[in-house]
């Protein structure tokens, strides 16, 4: 039965990989470029799913990593005219070593303490960026005529063609599937399980849980801000607006509504919360209200998400007799 | 040799003094008991050795190395292991990823080992796999080992826990009630399973209630009462000493 059940699975997976990969085809440009969005949240979902996910740590200020990435990429990109996508790993970089020094003090925080301090973070980011800190954001008018990215002498640009960028995220958002995937079923990915299951059992079994939780911040702190180079690229305009509090809160959902600690589960939560609000725009204003209320049905009847984590496999059979030794 | 010594430990919460300059060194190789009334003070024993809390003053030293004050997973690392008098496995998680768990501080490799998948990497967790897979049968699970954690027994969680803490390869063993919520063959089993420690060259240190446990697997004992060191000695002794007959079972004549 369970054998049927992941047949299945796979099978929907794979219907969804084909209508991602054939959807320039037959969707117009509008559509492309909402899953556009749901490509960028859906890497953005991710890489709080490290946090919040495995790690279980109440972070609601996500977008303030992405908003550094993005004005690294702005700032860098005019200032020096340095290519977008080579700026990339540095506006990782950038907010890596942000959410090191910031996270440093307040990991040890718990749930709602955690949760309300990230508030803050990502508030207090915002504001600085409105006040045009160090003379470089461009205040509440943000940052204009950031270039497009270009690959192998090609400009693909976002707002024009939506469908080339559409590739450009589509390469980003299966590297990062890949990637966090192999991270999950890792050494890493279970530290991060053990402490979100047990901390203190985690921390007696002889897991450096501190260090743990700082190099969860520090890497979906890193995908946040290489995301933000793309997004900054895409729209090639960016003010502190699109960093607001509320976009935090919509990564949250997303990784909460859609399985928290699963991949799939993430990807599913960013095409309901950013993709199927679009498909309902015929209802106008009852939009968010059918939207609202869904989600409080979701968290009543599937609090642990849509699609939760699946247990990981061992090969322990693949394993030769003379391996398994005390 | 001693391998682990208490020299004076105290440990006060608010105005209760929960630990009262206690002193004992578990020889090399040994079967140690540590028992006493509830509320003796055992358990907050335990956690200052393994460093969930903090010493007030006195030395704790681990093969003549001071770890007092030191952090948790760093004592684990040099050798101590120990299980929960409350049962604390990773209850959604499979038997063999809580095995694991104890595993995990003898590799090494991170984040990006695991995102590249370096042969360092598979390597390490080949071995990882077959030395949890092993703690399983020696403890006797090894037919559990997909399963969910909380859906075993609790006899058998007990033994989980203790796969778990052996699997972090330690030279000591600190068992807080193993044979709580145990029936008696589980009992009888696990009293083997404490000789089959043992004999693995791995001391043991433990604190149990039930006095028969206690009495057939110990070679030395340590009783608390209120906090203080009230007897040492081997089960013999300890049984005829007056101190501990009236503080621990109150009355006279009801045996161990």
């Amino acid at each position: 039965m369970t054998d049927k059940k992941s047949k299945f699975r796979r099978l929907v997976y794979a219907a969804f990989v084909l209508f991602w990969l054939t959807a320039p085809l037959y969707l117009n440009k509008y559509f492309i470029d909402v899953l556009n969005n749901v490509a960028l949240y859906a890497v953005l979902g991710l890489s709080l799913n490290i946090i919040l996910g495995y790690g279980g740590m109440f972070h609601m200020g996500h977008a303030a990593f992405y908003a550094i990435g993005a004005y690294t990429t702005a700032i860098i990109n005019i200032q020096f005219g340095v290519p977008v996508l080579w700026i990339m790993p540095l506006a990782g970089l950038t907010a890596g070593v942000f959410a090191l020094v910031v996270a440093r003090p307040i990991i040890h925080l718990r749930g709602d303490y955690l949760l309300i301090v990230t508030i803050g973070l990502v508030e207090i980011v915002r504001i600085a960026l409105i006040n045009n800190v160090f003379g470089i954001t461009g205040g509440a008018n943000g940052i204009f005529g950031i270039s497009s990215p270009s690959v192998f002498g090609w400009t693909i640009n976002g707002i024009v063609h939506p469908g080339h960028y559409y590739y450009l995220l589509t390469v980003f958002l299966g590297i990062t599937i890949i990637l966090f995937y192999l991270l999950e079923h890792s050494r890493f990915g279970r530290a991060l399980r053990y402490l979100c299951s047990d901390e203190i059992a985690a921390e007696g079994s002889g897991i450096n849980t501190a260090w743990y939780k700082l190099i969860a911040f520090v890497i979906g702190a890193f995908w946040a801000g290489m995301t933000g180079t793309l997004y900054a690229a895409k729209i090639t305009f960016i003010s502190p607006e699109s960093f607001s509090f509320w976009e935090s809160v919509v990564m949250f959902m997303i990784v909460i509504l859609g399985g928290s600690g699963s991949i799939p589960g993430v990807i599913l939560g960013a095409v309901l919360i950013i993709g199927l609000p679009e498909l309902f725009q015929g209802l106008q204003q009852y939009r968010l209200l059918i939207f609202g209320i869904a989600l409080v049905v979701m968290m009543i009847f599937r609090p642990q998400g849509i699609i939760p984590p699946k247990p990981p496999k061992y090969p322990a059979n693949a394993l030769d007799e003379s391996e398994v030794v005390l | 040799m001693s391998l682990l010594s208490l020299e004076n430990i105290t440990k006060t919460f608010g105005g209760l003094v929960a630990v009262d300059a206690v002193s004992f060194d578990v020889p090399e190789g040994s079967i140690f008991g540590l028992i006493g009334p509830n509320g003796a003070g055992k358990t907050t024993v335990f956690n200052l050795i393994t460093g969930n809390y903090k010493v007030d003053t006195g030395q704790i030293r681990f093969n003549g190395e001071v770890i007092t004050g030191k952090l948790t997973h760093k004592i684990v690392e040099k050798g101590i292991a120990r299980t929960f008098q409350t049962i604390r496995l990773f209850s959604n998680m499979s038997v063999l990823e809580n095995v694991l768990a104890g595993y995990h501080c003898r590799i090494r490799s991170g984040p990006v080992a695991a995102m590249l998948r370096l042969p360092k990497q598979r390597a390490e967790e080949r071995r990882a796999l077959g030395k949890s897979l092993a703690e399983l049968n020696f403890v006797g699970l090894g037919h559990e080992s997909e399963n969910l954690a909380s859906n075993l027994s609790y006899g058998n969680q007990r033994l989980l826990e203790i796969a778990r803490a052996l699997a972090s390869n330690p030279r000591l063993i600190i068992l807080d009630e193993p044979a709580g919520g145990m029936n008696e063959q589980e009992t009888a089993a696990l009293v083997d399973l404490i000789f089959k420690i043992q004999d693995r060259g791995i001391t043991v240190l433990l604190i149990e209630h039930d006095m028969s446990l206690v009495m057939k697997a110990c070679q030395h004992l340590v009783v608390l009462e209120y906090g203080k060191k009230i007897a040492e000695g081997t089960p013999e002794a300890i049984k005829q000493d007056p101190l501990v007959i009236e503080a621990y079972l109150g009355s006279d004549d009801e045996s161990f």
